[in-house]
Order: structure tokens, then sequence, then C-alpha cells
């Protein structure tokens, strides 16, 4: 079964900053240029209301306007330095936080385009996804925002404190007392919270989960005339996720109510010890008020950032096991030395490839599986042989396909090319030689001319007419306006199945191989597309060692070696007159595909 | 200035929203008033900060109502609270607790409102769209109605319980900062008013200017994300033709260009945080040295100046959130339209006196024609008499129109007016209520869905009441007992996304023993055995053959074996019966029939070696 999203629990040292901080180094003069911003934008606010005890002793109590225009100079000097830095802050931070996403998810790509195929297998395309785009991002946000607002209120309550403790210290301590009442609060709660989201998130998944099925079975639905129970349990599993939900409304709502509550107290605590300097230093007096207030902010920040942590730590772990991730099928150390990596290959040291394969004593299970799928396989494959392989859907057809591609190594035996086991050279120098035609056509976005250079991005317009020419396509690309620069994925419809699959055989003949891997399609097209893959499938393997997973009888018929493989293993192997005689599975196979196209025949003379 | 046409439709939408708001209404309400008591409080505590500087310590007349003196009075008089300030203290620690009462209301209200606003929204939309006619189904996508139900779902709940309340919270908020401020003093109040309008213009301006720029960052990390998305799911094409470093050099210029367009917008949203920062501090700054002013010139006491600062400092944050919710609340109207185009589908509807008629008749086809677009008919006159315990066979290449025919008997698509008539014992289908003809059809579909619950269940799905021997009676007919016992659970083994994944040929086998547990009259097989061997076959046809007489039983197949125990067989071509007759008549008729018998009774005998 294939990993999806899934709510997992992770406990990481320091909630994983530690792993992070490689991508946070890089950056390291703009977080100190952030930290020095906070500093100011800090020490502004705890000036304002030094400014504001200053209005109040100083004008108001002592009845007199002198300095008021200096006065209202140095504030409104204040708010604008204060609104430069605040711009500098903003704006450093938000560069900081997107180049450290960029950062992350150019390591994940890459590391990605090295990851061995039994990653892919067992993980869906969704899961891997939101590796590189939304774990890189919720990191990157916690990484600069959280702290730049964590650096200020750090900042902020030193400054305060030292401001309060310099005219009282009785009242700063009174002032002080409600902190740790409210930490120690949050650590009671805050495992309540994080369980009650994850049963919210988990009930959420299960409510999507039931629209999709309500959607996609509705034909299944009706015909079992079973609306009103689907939508009872519909009903029951709302009624959950609201208990639910009012649950941690509940819980959180407690909490903010002590925290706020010690809040209110502060303040009364400064009122009832601090009241009597009212009578002569009414400013004084007001700046403990205001400081007393404004000190539930950063307690309350911490509390959010905390429970944030918690949360990230989940995508930090997953972001870090992706790149430590190390792949299956990996160069060894002299091989990359000699042949280069994935990005930057020495084609300089490249052996020129001739197509020879030989499997030798393979032994072959799938990391994932428990079971041998080959056991001691034989088998040669000389330039220019044609391959077959038959059987059911789901039979483990593509397994020989993805050992000689190398996506797979056998766990014994050798898989040789040109003589020498495929492991002596690089990946890369193998894929470079190689042709693959899938049964599904995977186009990328982009114009038809960029997905036929794909695998020859120096190909010459003729090649590229030639390619054309060769699996017939010229009418095709007549009938679209803007020929060969049409985006493939424009409106959609514009290309068939059927002329995709076209197009991807010229994009593997371009890149003329000397080996073709070729997953032939079962989906139906018409006749006539069907002849010109069938003469495509035909141009293609010509003059080159292919590998056919065939459902079509002539390839079949006329392959050098055809191989027979049900549940998972080889059970028959050998020329097409030869497993016919035989009488066994191959012939069931034939026979019923045989009887398939007779009774098609049938249905099309009728017509 | 709006025509009549959109008036009507906004009209039309907001009664929709009344319709979800039904039961929460009340709620939201009450929150916004606990809301407006919080803020009360939050107003009061100045006042009593102020009470205390200037009446009890500072020892001035005071200008209270009278019911604040009388109250003083009855605690001792202001002299004796300027000595016991523990009075004045435990007064702001019991609004302290009026507050946070206050507040934990607002909170379990507002959460209360907002879970029955969004259950009653998924209900509403679940139950409307399981109603919704199958051929809804197929023009819409999947995809896009889940995302209606719950991004847009979702993005309505924060328009009513965050957006709307809180710009009404606010609303409170700054009026009762402004009552309080201009009961202290008008010309203050004034000087503290007027830059307000300013800075909410501001914000409500500059974030549509800013729009922009976020969609094009938007679009371009949609970029981004596919060509990730494109990477993985091609990743063999990418590996087999040596593609890495292009897909990586391909990736960093999208992931370069998208970074260096939110480097960018950090310059425009800095700007726009330093300019809305000036803006409310110059509003602090004329509030503090105006106040000033007037305290020195003996217009405000200390007192009030201090609780006017107060009251100001109030005012700025809400204001400046108050900017941002507006222009924000703007894309809720999309997704209310985007609900309302499900809601104003049509659901599944019964003609006026439909009725239970009885199913125990002959099924008749009369002049059958269906389209599913204009101008390419599927069904090109049926007539067709299936007399009641009978067997049907029918035969017929993809296309034909013979699944067609079955979606129409079962109602999954309506038959026009002039389509002709189909009557069960003599009543036309459409007069006969929809669910109930469903419970009277079993029909194994095609391709069959299994739910994500137990294996168990889903066999049991059809019929009220099976019993678990029920499900495993059907299980054996259907072959399925073997399968089941081998997974761990048995029986209880859970199904689908979150379980095992069944083969092509258990579902079937599923879906079959599903329908045979079912009570019902007429029995359906739509090509139901493609996916299952040939031995499996010929077991689960001897399971179906034990209805044959007591329920009129339709078989769709390509196989002549599966059609021999007919009672009648039909050859369906482009829409029309080309042949029809006994199957023993119709393997001498000289048609498709014959030939394709002659095709599989020269390769039946091999493949039925099969193991």
């Amino acid at each position: 079964m294939k990993r999806n999203e899934k709510q997992e629990r992770v406990a990481l040292p320091l909630f994983g900053i530690p792993r992070i901080l490689p991508f946070a180094k890089p950056y390291k003069r703009n977080f100190l240029g952030l930290v020095a911003a906070q500093l100011l934008c800090s020490v502004s606010d705890v000036v304002r209301p030094v400014l504001q005890k200053y209005a109040l002793d100083h004008f108001v109590q002592q009845g007199t306007l002198q300095g008021i225009g200096l006065f209202a100079a140095v504030y409104a000097a204040l708010i604008v330095v204060t609104a430069i830095i605040s711009y500098y802050g903003v704006r450093g931070c938000l560069a900081t936080e997107v180049q450290m996403d960029r950062d992350m998810r150019n390591k994940a790509f890459a590391h990605l385009q090295k990851l061995s195929f039994d990653y892919y297998n067992q993980n869906s395309v969704g899961y891997i996804h939101a590796r590189v785009m939304s774990d890189t991002s919720r990191i990157g946000e916690l990484f600069t925002w959280q702290l730049f607002d964590g650096t200020y209120f750090a900042l902020f309550v030193i400054g305060a404190a030292v401001v309060m403790l310099g005219i009282d210290v009785k009242l700063t301590g009174l002032v002080f007392l409600v902190v740790p009442v409210i930490v120690v609060l949050f650590s009671f709660f805050q495992g309540r919270l994080f369980t009650l989201h994850h049963e919210i998130r988990e009930s959420n998944s299960r409510i999507t989960g039931n629209f999709n099925e309500g959607i996609t079975g509705a034909k299944t639905i009706k015909s079992l005339a079973v609306e009103e129970k689907t939508g009872e349990e519909f009903r029951r599993e709302t009624a959950g996720m609201k208990r639910t939900v009012l649950r941690s409304a509940r819980t959180y709502g407690a909490f903010s109510m002590i925290t706020n509550l010690a809040s209110s107290c502060a303040l009364a605590l400064v009122l009832w010890q601090g009241g009597i300097l009212a009578a002569h230093q009414v400013g004084t007096f007001a700046l403990f008020m205001s400081y007393a207030q404004d000190l539930m902010e950063p307690v309350r920040w911490l509390v959010e950032v905390l429970a944030l942590l918690v949360q990230a730590q989940v995508n930090i772990g997953r972001f870090t096991d992706l790149l430590a991730l190390k792949p299956t099928v990996q160069d060894t150390a002299e091989v990359e030395e000699k042949y280069g990596d994935c990005f930057a290959p020495k084609r300089e040291n490249w052996e020129p490839i001739r197509g020879d394969i030989q499997f030798d004593h393979v032994d072959f299970k799938y990391p994932d599986g428990d079971e041998y799928v080959l056991e001691d396989f034989n088998l040669s494959i000389p330039f220019g042989t044609n391959v077959a392989i038959v059987g059911e859907t789901g039979a483990g057809k593509s397994t020989l396909a993805s050992l000689i591609c190398r996506f797979y190594e056998p766990t014994r035996g050798r898989v040789l090319i040109d003589g020498r086991d495929a492991r002596e050279r690089s990946q890369l120098w193998l894929h470079s030689a190689l042709g693959y035609v899938l049964q599904s056509p995977h186009l990328f976005s982009g114009t038809i001319r960029e997905n036929l250079v794909y695998g020859r991005p120096d190909a010459t317009e003729e090649e590229i007419q030639r390619a054309i020419h060769l699996v017939s396509l010229e009418s095709t690309l007549q009938k679209l306006e803007k020929g060969l620069d049409t985006d493939v994925g424009e409106g959609g419809d514009l290309l068939s199945t059927g002329e995709k699959q076209l197009i991807s055989f010229a994009r593997a003949i371009l890149a003329d191989p000397k080996i073709v891997v070729l997953d032939e399609a079962t989906a139906s097209v018409d006749t006539l597309t069907e002849q010109r893959i069938q003469a495509a499938i035909d141009t293609v393997i010509r003059g080159r060692t292919s590998i056919v997973i065939a459902h079509r009888l002539s390839t079949v018929k006329d392959a050098d070696v055809i191989l027979v493989v049900r549940h998972g293993k080889i059970v028959e192997q050998g020329r097409h007159e030869d497993l016919l005689a035989r009488r066994g599975y191959y012939y069931q196979l034939w026979t019923r595909q045989y009887e398939d196209a007779a009774i098609s025949r049938v249905w099309q003379a009728a017509k | 200035m709006t025509s009549p046409k959109k008036e009507s439709k906004t009209r039309h939408n907001n009664r929709l929203l009344l319709q979800f708001l039904r039961g929460s209404k009340a709620l939201f309400a009450l929150s916004i008033c606990c809301s407006a008591l919080t803020t009360l409080v939050d107003m009061m505590t100045p006042q009593v900060v102020r009470l205390t500087i200037d009446n009890a310590i500072g020892g001035k007349a005071s200008q209270f109502p009278a019911w604040v003196d009388e109250l003083v009075e009855r605690l001792g008089g202001y002299s004796y609270l300027g000595s016991h300030l523990w009075i004045p203290a435990v007064a702001v620690a019991a609004l302290g607790v009026v507050r946070v009462c206050a507040q934990f209301g607002n909170t379990m209200l507002n959460a209360s409102g907002s879970e029955t606003l969004v259950k009653n929204m998924r209900d509403t939309l679940y139950d409307h769209i399981a109603h919704l006619p199958y051929a809804w189904h197929m023009k819409n996508s999947t995809g896009d109605i889940i995302q209606r139900c719950t991004t847009d779902v979702d993005r309505m709940r924060t328009f009513v319980a965050e957006q709307l309340t809180s710009v009404l919270r606010i609303a409170i908020l700054v009026a009762m900062s402004l009552y309080f401020m201009f009961s202290m003093n008008t010309a203050l109040a004034l000087a503290a008013t007027l830059p307000i309008p300013v800075i909410l213009a501001y914000s409500v301006l500059f974030r549509k200017e800013m729009h922009q720029g976020f969609t094009e960052c938007d679009e371009n990390e949609g970029k981004v994300s596919n060509i990730v998305q494109e990477n993985l799911t091609g990743v063999r094409v990418v590996r087999a033709f040596a593609h890495e470093r292009q897909e990586r050099e391909k990736f960093e210029a999208a992931n370069r260009h998208y970074t260096s367009l939110w480097v960018h917008m950090g310059h425009v949203i800095g700007r726009f945080f330093a300019v809305q920062d000036v803006l409310c501090g110059l509003q602090i700054l004329l509030v503090t040295v105006y106040g000033a002013v007037l305290a020195v010139r003996g217009h405000l006491s200390a007192g009030e100046y201090v609780a006017f600062i107060s009251y100001n400092g109030m005012l700025s944050f809400p204001i400046r959130r108050l900017g941002r919710m507006l222009s924000e609340m703007a894309k809720a109207g999309a997704s209310l339209d985007r609900l309302v185009y499900i809601m104003d589908a049509p659901v599944e509807q019964d003609a006026p006196g439909a009725h239970e008629a009885d199913m125990a008749g002959d099924i008749r086809f009369e002049n059958v024609h269906f389209a599913y677009e204009e101008g390419h008919e599927v069904l090109q006159g049926i007539d067709l008499t299936i007399p009641h315990g009978t067997t049907l066979g029918i035969l017929g290449s993809t296309g034909s129109g013979k699944s067609t025919m079955m979606l129409l008997l079962d109602k999954l698509y309506d038959l026009p007016p002039e389509g002709g008539r189909i009557t069960i014992g003599g009543v036309d289908i459409r007069e006969i209520q929809t669910d109930y003809l469903r419970r009277n059809i079993a029909m194994v579909l095609q391709e069959p869905y299994l739910f994500s619950r137990s294996i168990a269940d889903n066999i049991a799905m059809g019929q009220t009441g099976a019993t678990r021997a029920d499900v495993e009676k059907a299980s054996a007919a259907a072959c399925l007992t073997e399968a089941i016992e081998g997974f761990a659970d048995g029986y209880d083994t859970f199904v689908g996304e979150r379980g095992v994944t069944l083969s092509g040929g258990q579902k079937q086998r599923a879906a079959i023993a599903r329908a045979l547990l079912r009570d019902a009259p007429i029995l359906i097989f739509d090509d139901s055995l493609s996916a299952v061997d040939t031995q499996t076959d010929a077991k689960i046809r001897s399971s179906i053959e034990e209805r044959f007489g007591t329920a009129t039983v339709i078989l769709i197949s390509h196989r002549i074996t599966t059609l021999s125990r007919a009672d009648q067989v039909i050859v369906l071509d482009g829409g029309q019966i080309t042949e029809r007759g006994t199957p023993e008549a119709l393997k001498t008729a000289g048609g498709v029939y014959q030939q394709i018998y002659e095709i599989q009774l020269g390769t039946e005998g091999g493949a039925g070696n099969e193991a």
C-alpha cells in the first residue's frame, strides 16, 4: 500500500530545529540584520510609553506646555524611524523566508532526482509533492517570522523589565509574577490541545473521504438506493467532528480565560501596591500599567509558538528524512569518479554502448516485498533481439524492464550490459542509451517540439522531421494551427491519447537509443490510430535491442523470445510456435487474445 | 447601479446563506453580545483607574454620574478608597473575572455557531449531492465538487464566523471607545476620530493594489508546483531519458523566478506596513500632544488624560485589522457562488402520483430511443418483452447501448417523454417511485465500486437487516469466501484506501455477493464476470441460475457459455436489436451470435483448463 498523507506524531530534539540550521546558515547576515532591526523596534516600543510618561509628568502634572513642540518632534521622529526600520525588517524577513524556502525546495528536488524507484513505488505522488512544496514553506515561515516576532518580544520583555526595575523593584516583581503561572498552565493544556487538533484533522480527512465516496460512488449508491443510509452515516461523522471541535474550543477557551485572568490580576496588583505612586507621579504609574498589559502579548505569543513548533517538527522531520534517504540504486564512488553523476556527467569517459544484455543468475525481490519474483534467472539478449513479455494485468511484467533500466538492481546475480556488470558504469551512461515508451504517454507541459527533443536537446530540424515522418505524425501536425509549436496541454483535448502515444514514439526515435523498452498501450484507440501505432512500434524496435511489454498479437508473434509472466514469475519462455505447441499458459493467453481479436472482427464486419 | 438580474442573483445567494445559517444565527448574535460585554469591561477598567487617580488619590471633585458616587459612598467614600487601594484593585480584578467569563462565552458561542454552520452546510450539500441525478455526476468532475465542498465551505465559515463577526465586534469596540472618549472630551475625541477614515481607506485601497502581486505569486507557485508534479509522475521518463540535470535546471529557474517575485512583494508589503504604522503613530501622537495641551489648559484631568490614552490605544489595532478584513471578505462572494452552483442543480424527483407498483411483472421496452447528447442516438427504437421470472441474455459490442438500456431501467438516466416507454407489469417506470424501483432491482455494474468500510458491511450494503449468516451465504455463492478468509481480519477486513486493495476479480465478486444478498425480483449483471477466471465464472453462474424462475434476470456478457442458459438472447448492435431468439436457435441463425459461438467453441476447451 502506498503511503499517503497521514498524521504522524514525532518528537525531535529541540523540535528538530538543529536539522534546519544548515539552510539558515547562508543567511546568517540577514538574521543578524533582522535581530538588529527588531532590537531597534523594541527599543522604540519601550521608549514610547516612556515618552507618554514624560508627557504626563512634565506637561499634564506640572501644567506647562513648554517644550511640547520639541516633544512632538521627537515623538514623530521616533515614529518615522521605527516605520523605516520595520520596513526593512519586513522586507528582510520575507526575503530570507522565501530564499530559505527556495534552497530547501531545490535541495529536495535535486535529491528526488537521485532516489530510486522503490521510494516512488512506496509513496504516492501527492505525499512526495507535499514534502517538496508544503513542508518547506511551513519550515521557512516558522524560521523567519516566528523568530522575527520572538526576537522582538524577547527584547521587549527585557527592555520593559530594565525600565521597570529602574523605577520600582517590588512592583516589577508583582508584574512578572504572572509569567510562571502562565508557563505552567501552558504545559498543562498543550498536550490536550495537540491531541484534539490531531483528532480534528483525522475527522476532517474522513469527511473529505466521505464526500469523495458520495461522489465517485454515486452510481452504486443510487443503484443500491442507500442514499439515506450513507447520508445518515455522514451526519454522524459531521456531528462527531462538531463535538471534537467544541471540546477543543472549550479547552482553548479555558486556557485563554486563565491567562487573561492572570493579566487582570497583574493590573490589580499594580493598582493596589502602586496606586499611591499616582499621587505624585501619575506618569510612572501609567507606565507601569501600560507595561503590565503589554507584557501579556509576548506570553501569548510564546504559547502559540510552542504549539506551532510542536506541529512544525512533523514537517521538519519529514523534510529532513527525505534528504537523509539514500537511493537504493547508487553508483559507487569509483564509478562516479570516472563517469560523473547525473548532474555533472563526464561524457568524455563514457564507452560507446552496443546493446547486449545478459541476465546472469539473477535473483530478485522488490525492496518492499518478501517473495522472490526471479530466481536464478538467466537470459542472453544480444544486440538487436526483440524480447516480448506477456501476461495478465498486474502479473509483474515490468520487473524485467526495470532491471534492464537499472531502476532496480538484482538481489543476487548480475545484469550485464555489453558483457560488463551494469554496476560498473554509471546509471546515466545506461540511461543515455535507453529509449522508454510508456503505456500511458507522459508528456511534459510545453510545446510538441520541446517534448520531441526531450532526450536529444541538440536535434536538428531535419532529424525532428524524420522522426515525425517515421511515426506518421504529419497529418496530426497539419491540423494544428501552430504545428510543432502547439502547447501539448493547450485546450486539453487537442491531442488524443493515440496521438500523444505517437509523440512519445517520435521522442524515443529521436533519442536514437540502442535499447528500447516499450510498454504497449491496452487502451482502445480507433483502427487508424491503431495501425499507425503498430507501424511506429515496428519502426522503433527495428535495429535495436527491444524489450516490449506486449499486448498486440503481431508484436508477440514476431518476437525473438517471449517471456510469459504469471503471478510475478516467469513461467514459460521461448518463441511463439514453440510456446503454442506446448499448450500451456501462453497458449491460453494467446487463444483468449486471438478470440477477442476474432470477435472484434465479427462486430466490425456486422457494421 | 446593479442590473435587476444581478440583484436578484444576490438575493438568491443570500437566501442560500440564510438557509445555511439556520440554527447558528442566534449563536453568533449571542457571541457578539458576549464580545460587546468584554469590550464594555475593557472600557470600564480605565474608568476605575481614572477614579482612583483623580478622585480617590488626587482628591478632586467627582465628575461621574450620581450612581457611581452613591456606590463609592457605600464603600466608604473617595478618600477611604484612597487609603484602602485594595478596593479598586479588587474592582479591577472583579472586572477581569467578568471579562474572561464573557470572553469564554464568546469563544464557545462562536465555536458553536461556526460548527453548527459548517455541519449544516456539509450535511445539506452531501444530501443534495446524493440526490442529484446521475447525469449531473457524469458532467461534473469529482475533484472540483470536492473542492467546493471542502475549501469553499471553509471559506464561508471563515467569512461568517471570523470575518463578519470580527467586523461587527470591531465596530462595537470602536463605537464604545468613541462613546467614552466623546463623553470625556469632545474636542480631543474629534481629533482622535479624524485620522481613522484615512487609515481605513489607505488599508483598503492599498490591499487592492497588492492583490495583483499576490495573484502573480500564486500563479508562479502553481508553475513550480506543476513542475514537481510532472517530474514525479513522469519519473520513469525522466530517468530513462537521462534528463535529471535538465529537470533540475528547469525547476531551479522557475523556483528562482517565483522567489524573486516574493522578494519584490517584500518591498511592497513592507512599505504598506510602514506607512500604516506611521499613520497610526501620528494619530497617537496627535492625541497625546493635543490631550496634554487640553489638560494643561484645564479642560482635562490627569485621570481623564490617562483614560483617554488607554481608549485611543484600543482603537488603532482593530482599525488596521478592519481594513484587511474588508478586502478579504470580497473573496467569500465567489465561494458562495460556487456552492449555489451545486445547490441550484435540481435533484431527482418523482413524477406527481408516483407509487409503488408490483415489480413481479413483465418488463417491456416499447420503442425506446435515447441519446446522451443531441444527434447521437445510443438506442434507436428498442422493442423487447422480458416475461417475469425469465432470463434475458444480451450480447453486444462496446458502445452498442446494452449498458444504457440497464441504466434507463434503473432510472439512473431518465427516459425523455418522446423516447418511448419502459414498463414493469404494465406500469410506466416514470410512474414508479425511484427509490422503490431501485430497491427492487439488484444491479451489478461493470465497474463495481466498494466503499471504505469492512467487506461484510460492503456486501450487506443494499439490504437492511442482513445478518452475518446472510453475508456469508452470499459470499459463498459469489466464490468469495476463500479470499475473505485469507485476509487477517476476515469479514471485518477494511476495504479501500485505508485498508486492503482488492483485485479486479475480487471486487466483481464482492459486488455480485452484494446483489445476490438482496432480495430483489429483478437481477442485472452487466458484464460482471470479465475479470473472473473461467472456473470461478462457472461456479458463480450456477449460483445465479438458482435464482432463475423466481426472479427476472438480465445477463450482459460476451461469453456464449454465460448466455447459453438464458430463456431468450438478444444481440445488440449500434443501438438496435439485430438478432433475437433462444440461444439454441441463434446458434444456427447465421448471425453474429453464431459466429462468436463458433469462435469460442474452438477455444473454450483450452481456456477451461486454466486453474
